[in-house]
């Protein structure tokens, strides 16, 4: 108890040479903390692209190929899954909601999703948030089209903007859909997921602009009636393929759907998910696949998980540098206090005593360091949070110390307490070669 | 180095030991102290043969019956007068049981008001002048009456007349609790205040007889 009162008042009596250690041990705890949470942060960020989706179905195929186009946007949907295949599923007993996805035309650079106004009300990233307007509304017509918060931002797009769809999904767009232009009818609230970075028009939209490419290319003037339009040249454009770009295809002719890429289906409940993957897996009319998207996300993340080890060895020497800082400092402050163990010995402080002063000294300057470090970064959290969210769409989560960062605070603690064995003995030494004679 | 071939003081005597820079005088007192170890010979003090006794027994020797004072920067400077005063009596339980039923903080006091610095109690150590640093130094060496007063050059950053008046107190003290005092200075003058002058250049030729103190020690090594 007295050792423990001399070592916080000496640490006190040098406050600087005490504030600057505990500043360094705080720093690295605060990075070691900070780290962990941003590495959460990356995997809840990840894991939360899609959330409450309990299957996604595509063409049999790879697992991850059909997670990263359908999800991520990433790569091209190795086949299409058909309109017929579509609706036997959603009528599926164990079924909610489907959200069908018709990928394959871009809009500079991003992608265009032809999907249903089930995805507006369906789904959902980070566990339950959904997709919402900052103006406007979900596309009805075969001609409308809503931007997400990203496309709108970088290329300037407010409520109705005519916009111009291009085939294929290369940034590089090699054939327009100039004759079928969309109107921007809605811009979506920024998620912080690739939802941002997308165009949304209707399942008949993405039809309409297909009109004569059923074999997959464009149209040629000799089965249109088009004399004027000669290729992708023809900028005037002239009369559409087949019919005139109706404003709005709801009251009217419906385009037929023939094929989707891809939907996501939420099941009654969440055990039907499993039973549902294997009816969907064994289904003899089409090769499809299920996934379930927790175990596919979690399944990707293992194969991009090194950075997380990379970000384990960059954690860890950190701390082993906080620690360092604070041998030093208390080493190069025995030489000062060298009088100071001098009386203490003359005035009858055992060995021990002298020992265990320096030992609580610097286990009290970890305990401090990482308390101070633990309350700086929850500060930094709490300021930074929104910022950082905003930029670079990393959403860190405010949460409780894990066990990692209760581990890691624990063994700084615990090497505090030991380190400072290093200049204890050494002034124990100290001790018996000046004996009672005070070098200043 | 140090060779003593024998040195005998008396119980409550009052010794001067004097002599020059580098003569080994701190290397007595380290060796009274039990903090250096002499390589070979023994020193007994009263009745404790300091040679032969563990690191933690000559600790526990010194808490409890010696009482240093060193030439200046004798306080902890975190620790205000009076956890000065009382630090020996904190440090070590039977420097403790030497007060009696005293209360460390009232023999601090009482101590403290013999020395003219009781309105100091409180202060910093800090802010204390040499003098009044030497007295608190005074105050503490002389907590719990220990047997042995070592004082090392004590009154060196003194002036004239307070060296005087914190010798005269000094000796009041030790005088009313039979202490022995070893008093260590360059400084002649003081010689005729004290009962025995030791010049410790003599000293490592000539041996002096008494019985409390024996010293028989043939080399204090010292730094």
């Amino acid at each position: 108890m007295l050792t423990a009162l001399l070592a916080a008042k000496s640490l006190r009596n040098r406050l600087l040479t005490t504030s600057l250690t505990v500043t360094s041990i705080a720093l690295s705890v605060a990075l070691l903390v900070g780290i962990e949470n941003v590495r959460i942060g990356m995997r809840e960020s990840f894991s939360n692209t899609i959330s409450q989706t309990d299957l996604i179905v595509g063409a049999r195929g790879g697992t991850i190929q059909l997670l990263l186009s359908s999800v991520f946007g990433i790569g091209s949907p190795s086949n299409s899954v058909s309109w017929e295949t579509y609706e036997h599923f959603a009528a599926h007993p164990a079924v909610d909601w489907t959200i069908p996805y018709s990928l394959g035309d871009s809009h500079r650079g991003f992608r265009v999703i032809g999907t249903t106004d089930s995805f507006f009300e369906h789904y959902r990233f980070r566990e339950n948030r959904r997709i919402e307007f900052i103006a406007g509304r979900a596309p009805r017509g075969d001609s409308e089209a809503v931007v997400g918060g990203r496309v709108a931002r970088e290329l300037g797009y407010s409520l109705g903007d005519p916009i111009e769809l291009t085939h294929g999904l290369g940034p590089m767009s090699f054939v327009s859909h100039e004759e079928h232009p969309f109107e921007v009818v809605g811009i979506l609230i920024d998620t912080y997921t690739p939802v941002d970075r997308a165009v949304y028009v209707t399942l008949e939209g993405v039809e309409a602009m297909h009109e004569g490419w059923e074999d997959g290319a464009m149209p040629m003037p000799a089965f249109g009636a088009m004399p004027g339009a000669a290729g992708p040249g023809a900028v005037t454009g002239g009369d559409p393929p087949v019919e005139p770009p109706s404003q709005s295809s709801t009251g009217g002719e419906e385009q037929e759907v023939e094929a989707i890429t891809s939907f996501f289906v939420g099941t009654r409940s969440r055990i039907d998910a499993l039973q549902l993957q294997r009816d969907v897996n064994t289904f003899d009319r089409e090769p499809v696949m299920g996934i379930l998207p927790g175990v596919a996300l979690a399944e990707m993340w293992r194969s991009v998980g090194y950075a997380e080890d990379a970000l384990k060895i960059v954690t860890a020497f950190v701390v082993l540098v906080g620690l360092l800082g604070m041998i030093v400092s208390l080493y190069t402050s025995l030489n000062e206090r060298r009088r100071e163990m001098a009386i203490l010995r003359a005035v009858g402080a055992r060995r021990g005593r002298i020992v265990s002063l320096l030992v609580i000294e610097s286990g009290l300057l970890a305990i401090v360091g990482c308390v101070v470090g633990v309350a700086l970064v929850y500060i930094l959290l709490f300021l930074g949070q929104g910022p950082v969210e905003r930029n670079f769409g990393l959403y860190v989560p405010i949460r409780p110390l894990g066990t990692t960062e209760i581990l890691y605070i624990g063994a700084v603690v615990a090497a505090g307490f030991l380190l400072g064995l290093i200049p204890a003995l050494k002034a124990y030494r100290n001790a018996l070669v000046d004996g009672l004679s005070l070098k200043v | 180095m140090l060779n003593v071939p024998e040195l005998r003081v008396e119980r409550g005597e009052r010794v001067f030991l004097f002599g020059p820079s580098g003569s080994g005088k701190t290397t007595l007192l380290g060796v009274l102290a039990g903090v250096l170890s002499p390589q070979g010979g023994s020193v007994r003090v009263l009745g404790h043969d300091l040679a032969t006794m563990s690191d933690g027994a000559r600790d526990e020797y010194r808490a409890e019956h010696l009482g240093y004072i060193f030439q200046m920067f004798n306080l902890i400077p975190y620790l205000t007068v009076l956890e000065n005063i009382t630090l020996p009596c904190r440090l070590n339980r039977s420097r403790r049981a030497r007060l009696g039923s005293e209360p460390p903080k009232e023999a601090a006091r009482r101590l403290a008001e013999r020395l003219e610095i009781v309105d100091l109690l409180n202060a910093d150590v800090t802010e204390l002048s040499v003098g009044q640093q030497q007295r608190v130094a005074a105050a503490r060496a002389l907590i719990g009456a220990p047997e042995l007063v070592v004082a090392d050059e004590p009154t060196s950053s003194l002036d004239a007349d307070r060296r005087a008046r914190f010798l005269e107190l000094l000796f009041e003290i030790c005088g009313d609790s039979g202490a022995t005092l070893m008093f260590v200075s360059h400084d002649r003058h003081l010689l005729p205040l004290f009962d025995r002058g030791l010049s410790l250049p003599e000293l490592n030729l000539v041996g002096h007889v008494g019985n409390a103190v024996n010293g028989s020690s043939r080399t204090g090594r010292g730094c």
